[in-house]
Parts: structure tokens; sequence; C-alpha cells
């Protein structure tokens, strides 16, 4: 018998010494430093389209008689950007960098170091996945939605122009292994509906809701109560995918364009619905496949829903709140905020590059404005006003993944990257996952505005794993490593605000810990330490972003 | 941030999070009114007379024994022994004359004149997700609208009473536990383990003074960040939701989670496994004014060797719902509480080659009991053949929703809003007559 164990104690081990061996190497970040694609910070057109950008806003805000907030200091900054583009916080580590970096334009470089992070790459892949396909395993015969995520990611990476990275999701065919692209039609299928058929009606709500941000699948079963959408507009776009289907090549089309079959509601008879597009139908080309049609006109940079629904997708992610709410509702022939449509503009026009609209967002006045009242300003107040009209920049409760990223950041020094030790790593993504899972993942629906929770409320204040990353555990805990290592008292409140909270403690911050932390030693120092950063994790400022 | 009032404490919060109110505002006004009204029309008296012709009160709480992944109804509430479908099953004879159950059903069946079959379910969701979607909302998937599950609905419309903790609670729960949909994430269900276990998150990791410092600490915090801010902090309701999670973690009812209290020979009667304690749980909590529990049974998935795990899920079963009904009805909560047992579908007639049944939505079966629910009956029939039920053939899931909504008297063409504006029944279906006295 202990043989047996033997064995199987020495597989595990020749296990996870190939995996090790596999991990590519840490110092390989590839990406890191080379050259973007598109124009930089600096060039004129830049600077003129976010000149633009920052004048539409001060001209609301002159137009509702508001005075907006002062600028937020760059390490506030810094934590938005790294929970906006990486669903973390700035590490300690990061902080120091960034400190020691030259002020002038070093948020600037440090959004460029972001854009080619891996973790950039990854965790908006899963944010744009959720639009596509949601966030749910799907079919697993024909669907890998780890490929499509993966696939995302490498895109991002390659800073694929956006118009090429959805028309290859629309319309490439084959297998979900080989091609990922095909997992956004793959994810469709019924397994247990003949022919493996694609679902034309989840295909026609996604690409209305994800690719246009406009809800025409509210008009499957009714007429949209205020829109202009009709069942047949739904209809029409769901038969652009009637005859794709898996195969035995994977996903692909039956020859000749299969017009949809439907059940007609009121006399339950079958008819036929011919592909058409729900407006600016002059655009459909009118020749070739159904769906390279489809994505031609989705993608096409006269598509003004095309551009303006990424643009405002981006920039809730980053803000936590859209432009316009919810998400993927901008109303057809309704102005939209001039914000924007100027930078949806910018986008289609330099190449709908991703990293541009990103460094556009993040570098315009209302991303940096702070949160709070401008002390300079006699009486100023922040009012729900100055929050709708992007005056300051507004508190959002952070989602889940973001909470989960924070505290297992807070609770490590050093930065939790591509560099940390794999068997850490695993640990870091198992935990999180856990947590997200029991914390509440709101899977497609994530940036919907919801109250929290008791439960939520109970998950931080008792829950493992904020109990895990701040008890004593000199070996990975920041809390254990600030009692050993810290100067002085000084120094440890100090440094425990930095690596939770991105901020040094005000005076009477300071005074207060300080004094509690004041003569004790090992034990007693580490339990306080514990404590200082339970209270900054169960703090309102840690859980919202500001 | 407006949506976030809705923990606050005002009377009228229905959430499973709300404290208990000083008194129910709706049923004040309602005394209200009935007092005004009361003698200046007829309208009173016709009211009055209808009260007595309904001896009995709606029921007040919800246990929904889930059976995940999709129980065979062959094996379970619907056998047909000695049909060619049946593949060799058995099937024993029960309390109601005529009515069988499969074999594994000893101590059900002797009980089965207080629970009502149905035995003719059809949907068209044969996907665990999608199916397990609509069994809990009585709605299928929507990608415009999330639908509260009943055990929410249950929450948010009847009282609240003098209840502190979660009143929705999902023991052992697994991937799709209750949500609370368009009504709200705080009608979500507590997800909780085997009731042996500590309840997980309720109980601090340090001692009651570290705690106490921690929050005196923390409110340190927090004074310094709202300075500049004071109005978005508090509409955040931190300080609130704090106050509630420590009035819960410090709250006698807690130990209604606590099965280990009860005595020996009774937890022997619930089965000595998880599902057991926590249909035993399920019963204490019901006690304190939990209005719904939902307690899974996973393995149901039978796509290979059917019989064999049927019959083996069927052994912790048995035991865990008739010790749960016989429990009740002693107690003389049954009148007060519903019981549904039941999975997202049934599995195929057909025995597929790996001796395993597969999704089969075109006719499966559902347990319900207690409250206005007519024992004994039973709703329905599968071919004994085994061809697929049309949905006329069937009753729909609506149905069987608006049936138990009605028995906890909710009205199930109430409506809410969902967010894009539209409203929303919380049930599409008509209440079957033939189920409720």
């Amino acid at each position: 018998m202990w043989k047996r164990n033997l064995l199987f104690v020495l597989l595990c081990g020749c296990g996870l010494v190939t995996v090790a061996a596999n991990m590519p190497r840490p110092g390989q970040r590839a990406d890191r430093g080379r050259p973007m694609r598109g124009a930089a910070v600096g060039d004129d057109d830049f600077r003129h389209t976010l000149e633009r950008v920052n004048a539409a806003f001060r001209k609301d805000w002159a137009d509702k008689h508001l005075v907006p907030a002062a600028a937020a200091n760059d390490l506030l900054v810094a934590r938005r950007l790294a929970l906006g583009l990486m669903g973390t916080i700035p590490s300690l580590e990061e902080v120091r960098a960034l400190e020691a970096s030259a002020p002038a334009a070093r948020l600037d470089r440090w959004v460029d170091g972001l854009l080619s992070d891996t973790r950039y790459h990854d965790y908006f892949a899963e944010r744009l996945a959720r639009a596509y396909v949601g966030s749910d395993s799907g079919p697993f015969i024909f669907y890998r939605r780890r490929r499509l995520a993966r696939w995302l990611s490498d895109q991002l990476r390659d800073g694929r122009p956006y118009d090429a990275l959805v028309r290859e999701l629309i319309t490439s065919s084959g297998f979900a292994t080989s091609q990922p692209a095909t997992n956004f039609l793959a994810y469709t299928i019924d397994p247990d509906q003949q022919n493996f058929h694609v679902d034309e009606r989840k295909l026609a709500a996604r690409v209305s809701r994800a690719f246009l941000g406009v809800r025409i699948d509210c008009a499957e079963c009714h007429d949209h109560p205020f829109e202009r959408w009709k069942q047949s507009d739904f209809e029409g776009l769901a038969a652009f995918f009637a005859g794709t289907r898996q195969r035995f090549t994977g996903i692909g089309d039956d020859p000749g364009n299969r017009p949809l079959e439907v059940e007609d509601r009121t006399s339950g008879k079958l008819r036929k619905v011919a592909a058409q597009v729900p407006f600016d139908s002059d655009r459909l080309p009118e020749q070739g496949g159904a769906r390279e049609r489809l994505a031609a006109w989705v993608t096409d940079p006269h598509n003004e829903h095309f551009s303006r629904a990424i643009t405002n997708r981006v920039w809730a992610l980053i803000f936590g709140r859209g432009l316009v709410e919810p998400v993927d509702d901008l109303r057809a022939g309704q102005p939209v905020p001039p914000a924007l449509a100027i930078l949806a503009d910018d986008f289609a026009a330099h190449g709908f590059d991703l990293r541009r609209l990103v460094r556009l967002i993040t570098a315009s006045e209302v991303f940096r404005l702070g949160s709070q009242a401008n002390p300079a300003v006699p009486g100023h107040e922040i009012t729900p006003e100055h929050e709708a009209a992007w005056a300051a920049f507004p508190l959002r409760r952070l989602r889940s993944e973001q909470v989960a990223g924070a505290i297992e950041q807070a609770a490590s020094l050093e930065t939790l990257d591509r560099e940390t030790h794999l068997l850490l790593r695993l640990q870091v993504l198992i935990e999180q996952n856990q947590f997200t899972a029991r914390f509440g993942d709101a899977g497609d629906n994530e940036l919907t505005d919801v109250g929290a929770t008791i439960p939520q409320r109970l998950m931080l204040m008792n829950g493992e794993m904020v109990h895990n990353r701040t008890r004593n555990n000199p070996l990975q805990n920041a809390s254990s490593q600030i009692a050993l290592l810290a100067a002085n008292d000084r120094e440890a409140v100090e440094v425990a605000y930095l690596a939770v909270l991105s901020r040094r403690p005000t005076p009477p911050e300071a005074a207060h810990f300080v004094e509690q932390l004041a003569g004790s030693h090992r034990k007693q120092r580490a339990a306080q330490l514990e404590d200082l950063c339970w209270t900054l994790i169960n703090s309102v400022e840690f859980s919202w972003n500001h | 941030m407006e949506s976030l009032t809705h923990v606050c404490s005002k009377p009228t919060d229905r959430s499973p999070w709300a404290l208990a109110p000083e008194f129910d505002r709706r049923q004040w006004l309602g005394t209200l009114a009935a007092g005004t009204i009361g003698w200046l029309t007829p309208a009173a008296q016709l009211l009055a007379e209808q009260a007595e012709r309904r001896p009995r009160q709606p029921a007040q709480s919800l246990i929904l024994l889930w059976l995940a992944g999709g129980p065979s109804q062959l094996e379970t509430f619907d056998p047909h022994p000695g049909r060619s479908i049946a593949g060799g099953s058995r099937a024993i004879d029960t309390a109601v004359r005529g009515v069988q159950l499969a074999a594994g059903f000893e101590q059900l069946s002797a009980q089965l004149d207080s629970a009502a079959l149905v035995r003719n379910l059809v949907s068209k969701e044969g996907d665990h997700q999608r199916g397990t979607y609509l069994v809990k909302t009585g709605y299928r998937p929507d990608p415009t609208v999330v639908h509260p599950s009943i055990g929410a609905i249950c929450c948010h419309q009847l009282d609240v009473g003098r209840t502190e903790i979660p009143r929705h609670v999902s023991i052992l729960s697994q991937q799709w536990p209750g949500r609370g949909g368009l009504l709200g994430n705080q009608y979500d269900a507590f997800q909780t383990g085997d009731p042996k276990n500590k309840v997980p998150d309720i109980t601090a990791a340090v001692d009651a003074a570290r705690i106490a410092r921690r929050l005196a600490d923390q409110r340190v915090v927090d004074a310094a960040f709202a300075v500049g801010r004071a109005r978005q902090v508090e509409s955040t309701l931190h300080a609130p939701l704090i106050a509630r999670a420590r009035q819960m973690m410090t709250s006698e009812q807690l130990a209604a989670f606590e099965v280990l209290e009860e005595p020996a020979a009774l937890r022997a009667s619930y089965g000595d496994t998880p599902f057991g304690r926590g249909c035993l749980a399920a019963r204490r909590l019901i006690e304190v004014g939990v209005r719904c529990v939902e307690v899974t049974l996973t393995g149901w998935d039978t796509h290979t060797n059917n019989h064999e795990t049927q019959r083996e899920r069927v052994a912790t079963l048995d035991p865990a719902i008739a010790g749960l009904l016989a429990d009740l009805r002693r107690r003389g909560l049954l009148e007060k509480t519903i019981v549904m047992c039941g999975g997202e579908f049934g599995r195929t007639p057909q025995i597929n080659r790996l001796e395993g049944r597969d999704h089969w939505p075109h006719g499966f079966s559902m347990l319900v009991a207690g409250g206005r629910i007519r024992g004994g009956h039973v709703r329905g029939q599968t071919d004994p053949e085994g061809k697929r039920l049309s949905s006329a053939q069937g009753t729909s899931i609506a149905d069987l929703h608006a049936t138990v909504l009605t028995a906890l008297g909710i009205n199930p063409a109430h409506e809410e809003m969902a967010a894009i504006g539209r409203p929303i029944k919380l049930s599409e279906g008509q209440p079957l007559a033939d189920m409720l006295s």
C-alpha cells in the first residue's frame, strides 16, 4: 500500500516539475516595451481629440453652473487605472516605482506599461468575453470558452484592430479548439437539437447588444416598449445565421443563403424570414456569404453604433459607469453625450485601436478628477448633479473580481503578475475564483449597478479569504511582513495604508494607529498589523472605486 | 445610487435581511381601511363572508428539496413497473390506494397521503442551467431580464416577522442557488454547507474585544475618507450594512443552524447524511421565520449506470423527506409550510447503451406537500411506452409556480417592474385548482 502512495506522490511531483518547466520564463515579458501601434499620447491629433473631449465636459459644467472637483493625486489615479484595466490595485512595489519616476506625464507612461501588461490583456479579454458569450460554460462538446478568452487576450496583446477582431468573431469557421473565434457561434449550439445548428436568436441578441449597443432582442417577444425595433428587425438579424451549424469540419455554413424559419406567435404557422439589417441597409454588401455580409455591415466605419457601443463599454469598464446606461442600450435616433460621439469617431477614424481609446479615456480630465469636494472652493459640495455630469469621479462599488483582486494584491507587497511564482499564482487564482463565486458573480450583467448585500459584508468581515490574507503568515502576508520589517511604527502604518488603500494616512489616522502600535512587540505587533489590514480592507474606501 | 436605498431599514423592507419592523405597515393600513370603509359599504361584509369560507391561513414558508442533475421520474415518483421503459425498476404501494412510488421510498410511501404528485410536467429546457432557471423561477431564461426564484418571491411578498437572520437560505447549494433577479440581489439565497459544520462567514475569526476594536478603528478610516464626500459615503450604506452584519453575527436565531442540538433519535430519522441534516436545519430555520430554505441533493445526472445511482440517491432522499414531512406534521408546521421536491427535468424513458438515462423535459415529476396542497392527489400521467407529452397534455412549470404561490397566499398575477420598464408577473401560470383544497 505505501508503495502505491509513494508512487502517487512521485507522479504528482513529476507533474509539477513538468508544468513548471513548461512555464514561460519570467523576464520574457516579450511585449514589454514593444512599440505601440497607432498614435502616442504626444501626437497632435491625439491631443486635439483629448481637448475636444475635455471641452465638451467643461461646456456642460458651465451650462449647469457646476464647479468640478479638483484633480486627484497620481496614486489615486493609478489605483483607478489598476482597478479598471486589471481588476486589482497597485502593489507597494508599483507605488514605489511610480513615486520614484519623474512626475511629468508619469501616469501616461504608467498607462503605456499597463497596456502591454498580461494582466490587462487577460482581464479585458474576460470582460469582452462576457459581452460576447456571457460567463456560463456552454455546450461542452462544441464550446471552449477559455480558448476564446485566451484568443481575445492575444488580440489585445497584439493590438489587433477591433473591427478585424469582430469580423473574425462573426465570420470564422472551423473547430472551437483550433479556430478560437468560432466559439462566439459555437456557444449557442444546443446539443439536444438535431443538425447542431447555432441558435440564430441568441446570436442576433449578442450581435445587437455587444456590437451595436442596442437591445433589439427585446423585440424577440414583443415590439420594444419605447424603441423603434420591431420583431421583424430581430428576426431579420437572426436570419444571417440561419445556415450556420457544426459540421465534421467544425463551424460552417450550408450552401446557399437559407432563410430563417420561425413559428408565428399568433397563427402558429411556420414562415420564412430573409436576412435583413435593422437600419442603414444601403451599407449592407450584396455579394458574399450571409455572415460576411453581416460582419461588413456591423464593422463599417460609418456605422456609428459599432464604435459607440465599444467606446461606451470601455468607458464603463474603466469608470464603473457608462456614459450611457445601461451600457448596451444606446437608443437609436437619440442623441448621445458629446464625449461619446467624439471618442467613438476618433476610434473609427484611427483604425479601431483599442489602446488609443483606453489612452484617451484615461488621459481625459474627468478620469483624473477627485471624487470629493474641492477644499479650495468655499462651500463646494459634490451633488448628484456633479456625479451625473462627471464633474467629479463617481463613487462606484467594486465588482466582485475587483474586490478579490484588490484583497490579494493588498496582501502582497510584491506585484502579483506573470513573474510571480507559478504555485502562488495558482493559489491566488483558486482563492479569487472561490471568492467571486460566493461573493456573487454578476456574469453578463457585471456592468449593472447593484446594491451591496449583508452576506458580502459578512464575507469581508469574517470570510476565509480576508482572514487568510491578513493573519500572521510572514511567508506571504503583507501584514506580517510589515510587522517584521518596518523600521518604526510610523512607517508600519504608512506602508499598510499604501499597500491596501494606495495612499498615506491622514495626520489624524496616523496619530491614531501609531499610538496603538507604540511599544508592542512580536506576536502582539503582528496581531495589531493584522487588525490594521483587516480594518483598511473593511473600510468603505476599499470597496468603492473613488 | 438610489437603487441602494433598498437595504435601508424602512418598515416596508421585506428583503431577507430586513429587521423585524415595529409594525407591519401593510397590515396596519389594511386594518385602517377596513375600519373606515367597513360600515360604509356592503363589500366588507362580502369579504368577511369569504374569509369565513376559507378556513385555513395560507402557508408562510417554502422548503425546496432540490434534486440537482435531473432525477429519473421512473426511479422516483412515477414508476411504470413491468413496462419496458422501467428497465426492471420495481415499485411499491403507498398510503394512497392505487398510487405507487419507486422501490426505495419505503418511508415516504407511508406518508404519501400528505403529499401531492405532479407527474406530467413538461418544459422545453433540456440543459441543466436553463432547466434549473425555469424550475426555480417559473420562467424560461430571457436575455433581457433575470427573474426571481420562487424563494426570493416568498421573501419579497411575505411578512418579515421577527426574523433577524437571512430569510432565504440555500443549504448545500451548488452552482445555481435561488436568486433575487429583478427584485434585487439582497433577495439572493444565503449559501451554506453541511449543517454539521460552522455556518460560513457568520462568526468572527477573532475574539469580541478585537472585533470591537477593529470596528472602532474602521470608523476612524471611514471618517477620514468622508471628508468632502460625506453624502456619497452615506449613500454607500456602508455603516448600516456593517451594523446589520454585526446584529446577525450575534443573533440568537443563528442557533437554528445547529442541528446537533436536536435529539439523536430525531436526527437519525432524517438520515445521517449532509442532505438529511440540511432538511432538519430547514425545519429549524422556518421555525424562526425563514421564508424559504433550499436544500440540494446532487448526483442525479445519471447518463451512465442509471438504476444503481438513482437507487443510491433515493436511499438518501427517502429518510430525509419522510423525516421532514413527519416532523413538520408532528409540530403542526405542515399546515404553514409548502414542501417541493424535484429537479430541473426528468430522464429519458429509453435506457442508453451505457445503462444510463439522458435528459428528458417532456414528462417529469415533482412532489408538493403542505398548506392547502391536496395530500394524496396525483396530477397527470406519462405514457407507459415512453412517448413524449405535448405541451397540451402536460402541466407547465408556470402553472405549478402559480399554484404554490397561491398556496402561500401570494397573488401570482402581481406585477413587479423590471429595470427595462417592463412589468413582469410573479408567475404567468394559472393556479391548478385540483392541487388545492
